[in-house]
């Protein structure tokens, strides 16, 4: 049976988590068919047509999809559900949302955020903020499933030629209806797909000394993080967060600047694949981990960092 | 008004966890437990919720060993009025869970459910969507801010990009992010006050709830250990080490 692959979009643009989670798909094996459910969302449909090894795309256009809302999107994606062996899902915020809807109207278990694919009926999965690893295998007919981004090497965006078939839309379940949202406006990359990311904690001090990772992150062309502790002390907005709670990341370079390393914040951050961490703290939890530590007042050697770029740019 | 939370005993967060030598899971003998810090969320909302007079009951449910109890007991010292304790020695996975959470909903008609969006120990994130789905009721996931109103509840959001708010139709149930509050610590009165408020014990069989794991865990290991603990001397050795020996920049 094929697989069913949920697109990550904005309507206009295919999200790159989508392509992870082909990557997935194409781990498991099968034809792999995407849904791309939204509004005005041909661009996006066109982009998972170009994805290598896809075969075909399914496109639910309407209104009612413009903002993937958890009600509506799980009713669509139970009425295709029954052509399927495994649905899957990248574990964002909205793959999260929808993904156990799906599964409880299937009477299935879902298998949230795996790693890994053992065969189609076992997964590996992170449990305990990524301090174990889970092998489970699922008894159910259909597999739900939810991937997290950074276990899979993304599918090549380009190369595929599928056919682009237009679905009927559900109706509205009346349940809920989207009223507003606030995205964060930045010019630098998504987090989640940045090759380099540079995160500050508790030791920032303030919101407004952000700016001086910024001046490196716009150096490097890295996306701006923050540890849990920042963001519960109100210095940045919580889709900043790297951890267990926020989101799970794994550049090529991640640069931790006044973040001790508590276990929630390693688990959204140790895959990476060269950490740095500058704390003055040499005891601090997150030197452990780190390929490259550098100990010391992070007010004189972010600053220095920054000059220091401007000489080997 | 009346206010559903559901709240799961789990391995407090501060410790560190060890993976069991037969790899059977994790090791769970000795170790500290407390409230799984969503769910002390979800409570400290639902306890607002009464004292701005929007709600007229908070009761709170756990499913679980007899310890649960104790974690049932921690919400009522932080307000809740009521305890129900679905007792059970069994693995439940979410699923089962949620099934056992509909048919206690069935039974006390809450307006509002609020549960956390994620337990720490399994980290599956799947309870409330799961609730909401079997409930056929709507769901705001992940809030940082739940503003009640007649016939509905404004929910924001934490998504990947910022914050979205959703309008969803009551009863509704809610699954709580990290800035949605700052929970209370219980005081000591209200700690020996909570000694005396009421908790039901049921079972899975008495609400008539199938809670056979529907996962089977083959193995649980420990992840790679990554090799780390290097220090450099300068910015300028760093820099130079990332170019040259690491090649990132």
């Amino acid at each position: 049976m094929a697989l069913l692959v949920i697109a990550e979009h904005a309507n206009s643009e295919l999200k790159p988590a989508t392509l992870n989670t082909v990557a997935a798909a194409s781990q498991i094996g099968g034809e792999i068919h995407v849904l791309v459910a939204g509004s005005n969302a041909r661009p996006a449909a066109d982009a998972a047509a170009k994805i290598a090894g896809v075969a075909k795309v399914l496109l639910a256009d309407a209104p009612i999809y413009e903002h993937r809302l958890a009600e509506d999107l799980a009713a669509l994606v139970v009425k295709l559900a029954p052509g399927y062996s495994h649905v899957l899902a990248p574990a964002t915020t909205s793959g999260k949302n929808f993904m156990p809807r799906v599964a409880a109207l299937l009477d299935v278990a879902q298998i949230s955020d795996i790693s890994a694919v053992v065969s189609a009926d076992t997964f590996v999965r992170p449990i305990y903020a990524g301090n174990a690893l889970a092998t489970v295998q699922s008894k159910d007919a259909t597999k739900i499933i939810t991937v997290r981004g950074t276990g899979f090497a993304a599918a090549d965006a380009t190369g595929g030629s599928a056919a682009v078939e237009t679905i009927e839309a559900g109706a509205t379940s009346g349940l809920s209806s989207f009223v507003s949202q606030e995205l964060s406006k930045s010019e630098r990359p998504e987090l989640t797909s940045a090759r380099v990311i540079i995160s500050g904690g508790r030791g920032m001090q303030s919101g407004d000394n952000f700016h001086l990772l910024e001046e490196i992150a716009d150096k490097l062309g890295a996306a701006v993080g923050a540890s849990r502790a920042a963001v519960d002390a109100g210095f940045v907005p919580n889709d900043y967060q790297v951890g267990q709670t926020g989101k799970i990341v794994a550049p090529e370079l991640y640069i931790a600047v006044g973040i001790s390393g508590a276990i929630q914040h390693l688990a959204g951050m140790k895959d990476s694949k060269v950490i740095v961490a500058i704390n003055k703290d040499e005891e601090a939890p997150i030197f452990q981990i780190a390929d490259y530590g550098v100990v010391g007042d992070l007010f004189k050697l972010v600053p220095e960092l920054s000059a220091e770029l401007d000489k080997v740019k | 008004m009346k206010v559903l939370v559901a709240v799961k005993r789990v391995v407090d967060y501060n410790v560190k966890i060890r993976v069991k030598a037969d790899k059977t899971g994790v090791e769970t003998a000795n170790v500290k437990f407390s409230m799984n810090p969503f769910d002390e969320i979800a409570v400290e909302e639902a306890v607002r919720l009464k004292e701005a007079g929007k709600a007229t009951e908070v009761v709170v449910v756990s499913m679980g060993p007899a310890q649960a109890q104790e974690t049932i007991r921690t919400a009522l010292a932080m307000g809740a009025d009521r305890g129900i304790h679905v007792q059970s020695d069994a693995e439940l996975q979410p699923l089962a869970v949620a099934k056992l959470l509909k048919a206690v909903a069935e039974k006390e008609g809450p307006t509002l459910v609020i549960v956390g969006k994620q337990a720490i120990d399994d980290d599956c994130s799947q309870t409330g969507q799961m609730l909401a789905a079997l409930l056929g009721w709507a769901q705001g996931t992940f809030a940082s801010k739940v503003d009640l109103k007649d016939g509905t509840v404004a929910v924001t959001r934490e998504v990947d990009g910022g914050l979205e708010t959703v309008d969803l139709k009551l009863p509704a149930i809610v699954t709580t992010d990290l800035r949605l509050n700052e929970p209370r610590y219980a005081s000591l009165p209200n700690i020996m006050k909570a000694k005396k408020k009421p908790i039901d014990a049921t079972t899975p069989e008495a609400l008539g709830v199938d809670v056979a794991p529907r996962l089977a865990t083959l193995k649980v290991e420990e992840p790679p250990k990554r090799q780390g603990g290097k220090k450099v001397g300068s910015i300028a050795e760093l820099v130079d080490k990332l170019k040259n020996e690491a090649r990132v920049i």
